[in-house]
């Protein structure tokens, strides 16, 4: 007998027990009625990050690649490890070709500043789509603007995944670049990224650009094997600390940008009146690196590679078909989005007769932390025709409790709101 | 009543529900728009004054329950009232969703039924929701002509 695959055998089962242990994270461990539905904004923090963070500044803390003793020799290899860790979690042999950032936003301002700038003339097009988080949005709606060039906008199909058909239409040989999401934030979204790089190498020499913000977290991701140019992605969204991420490039683009922040590190010598710049990936750091964080991200990631991104993924999808099932019985209920299997743990949705910021008042009353808003994402809330929807977001510390407080809390809503006649 | 039950009690839900004042003004002697960038919330008053008395006042625009109630209920508060007494209950209601009106010495007769707004001050994320409207009253009490929206960012 073939053994059963694991979402057979888990199902929506109300058993649904967390991926990773709840006291690894302290303050879950803290807050046991806490239901924290919110990691597609951030993650919670596992004590292995903490640990790491404290054990760089009690150990390890000198400013990398500029003291010459053994101290700043041991922040420089700190830092050249983690960028080893997380190059090997995204699937990138070459780990210089990663560049660390302070997260998703600063690295699509980089791609934009440092390769955009330099190929995009005016005339040129630029192509991205409605289900763009801003930060994957506005830096390239503003290049167009500075250079002349075209933005084209990908719409979407009814169930807000990107439209392939117009996609194609959409390319041409002016085509210079093609932004999407991995993964939606808004709606949970799965781009089928093969599809789309099929489609804008057969038709345009345009650069492909991952926003890898919510796929980086939630998917295995092989940079490698994925044929896209540059995929960023931030560190706070997957169990590492605030202000680190960065951004993987194919070495051959890399060598196309030009340097977008001047200081130090990043140049190998100083004249007068010129600079000559240091090789990858430093080229592109300019200034004291966020060493620390870097090593705080390295743990995260070896926490995930722990878990294994598949079964992190399956985890997500086992939690998100559970509360569907559960959901689907709720007067009124509007759900965002492709079918689970083509969602990652995102559940968006709208309740009739009770605004999103009021559900999100009523479920912290019960401990369940939920999103309402546009979520960064005006373009998307347009096209829906709201302009804020509810989102409750599944990670590898979510479990049926989550799942079940949530639904719990939002019939509460509906009675609340349902108690005046009309 | 539990702080939930108190937010959302029925004079609130009421107004929610069925607004007061809702739609457009004709012949309004000044209009301005609100909004609330962090939730979406958006609102547009529209006033005519009678000299300095505030003759009618609507609003259209959508948000959260907190905030059109609000709306609905400032409304029905300020009309027929005199600039410097909406300034004044303006103030008296403001102190009462941040949670200052006992210290301030304003009482429940000052403010009338907008003293349902009271727990508020325990939601102070919702502060905004609630203050949007009166904040755009203000701008349309103002308005002279084209005058940039008013953002509670
Ligand atoms: C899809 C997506 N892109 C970009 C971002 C921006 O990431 P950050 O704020 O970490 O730079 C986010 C997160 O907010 C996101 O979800």
């Amino acid at each position: 007998m073939t053994a059963t695959p694991v979402l057979d055998a888990l199902g929506a089962d109300s058993s649904l027990a967390s991926l990773a242990p709840r006291a690894d994270f302290p303050l879950l461990a803290a807050q046991p009625a806490l239901h924290y539905l919110d990691s597609a904004a951030t993650s919670q923090k596992p004590q292995v990050v903490l640990d790491a963070l404290t054990n760089f500044y009690t150990t390890a803390n000198a400013n990398p690649h500029r003291g010459a003793y053994a101290l700043a020799a041991a922040a420089t290899d700190a830092y050249a490890g983690a960028r080893e860790t997380v190059a090997r979690f995204l699937g990138a042999k070459d780990a210089d070709t990663l560049v660390f950032t302070r997260g998703t936003t600063e690295a699509m301002n980089l791609v934009a500043n440092a390769w955009g700038a330099a190929h995009v003339r005016e005339g040129d097009e630029i192509v991205i789509t409605a289900l763009e988080h801003h930060a994957n949005f506005v830096p390239w709606q503003q290049l167009a603007k500075r250079t002349g060039a075209h933005l084209r906008i990908v719409e979407l199909t009814a169930d807000q995944r990107i439209d392939l058909d117009h996609l194609a239409a959409l390319l041409t040989p002016r085509t210079r670049v093609v932004a999407i999401t991995h993964v939606s934030n808004a709606v949970g979204s799965i781009t089928p990224v093969a599809e789309v790089v099929r489609l804008v190498r057969e038709t345009s020499p345009a650069i492909i650009v991952l926003d890898g913000a919510q796929g980086a977290p939630h998917l295995p991701v092989a940079f490698d094997t994925l044929g896209v140019d540059f995929y960023a992605f931030s560190g706070h969204k997957l169990l590492g600390p605030m202000g680190i991420g960065g951004v993987l490039g194919t070495r051959a683009r890399w060598l196309e940008c030009q340097p977008w922040q001047f200081g130090g590190d990043m140049i190998e010598w100083v004249n007068d009146h010129d600079s000559t710049w240091n090789v990858l990936p430093h080229r592109f750091e300019a200034g004291t690196p966020n060493a620390a964080d870097a090593v705080g991200l390295a743990a995260a990631v070896r926490y995930l590679e722990a878990l294994d991104m598949r079964a992190v993924r399956e985890h997500e999808l086992a939690l998100l078909r559970s509360a569907h099932e559960k959901l689907a019985g709720l007067d009124g209920l509007t759900i965002y989005g492709p079918p689970p299997e083509q969602r990652s743990g995102v559940l968006s949705f709208t309740l009739a007769d009770v605004h999103p910021h009021d559900l999100a008042t009523i479920l912290d009353q019960h401990g369940v932390c939920i999103r309402a808003g546009h979520h960064c994402a005006q373009p998307l809330m347009r096209r829906l025709g709201t302009s804020a929807t509810a989102r409750a977001s599944f990670y590898v510390y979510s479990d049926a409790s989550d799942v079940d407080a949530l639904v719990h809390a939002l019939v509460e809503a509906q009675r609340i709101f349902a108690s005046v006649a009309d | 009543m539990s702080d939930l039950q108190e937010l959302y009690q029925s004079v609130i839900l009421d107004h929610n529900r069925k607004p007061r004042n809702f739609g457009p003004l004709d012949e309004a002697s000044g209009t301005a728009e609100g909004k609330n960038p962090l939730c979406g919330d958006q609102v547009e008053v529209a006033v005519k004054l009678d000299g300095d008395v505030l003759s009618a006042v609507k609003f259209t625009g959508s948000g959260c329950a907190i905030s059109k109630a609000s709306a609905s209920l400032m409304t029905t508060a300020v009309t027929g009232k005199s600039r410097a007494e909406v300034e004044a209950l303006f103030d008296k209601f403001h102190a009462l969703v941040t949670g200052r009106a006992a210290e301030a010495d304003i009482t429940k007769e000052a403010l009338g039924q907008l003293i349902v707004f009271s727990s508020v001050s325990r939601f102070p994320i919702r502060v905004k929701c609630a203050s949007l409207a009166w904040h755009t009253l203000r701008a349309a009490l103002e308005d002279g002509g084209a005058d940039a929206p008013v953002s509670t960012e």
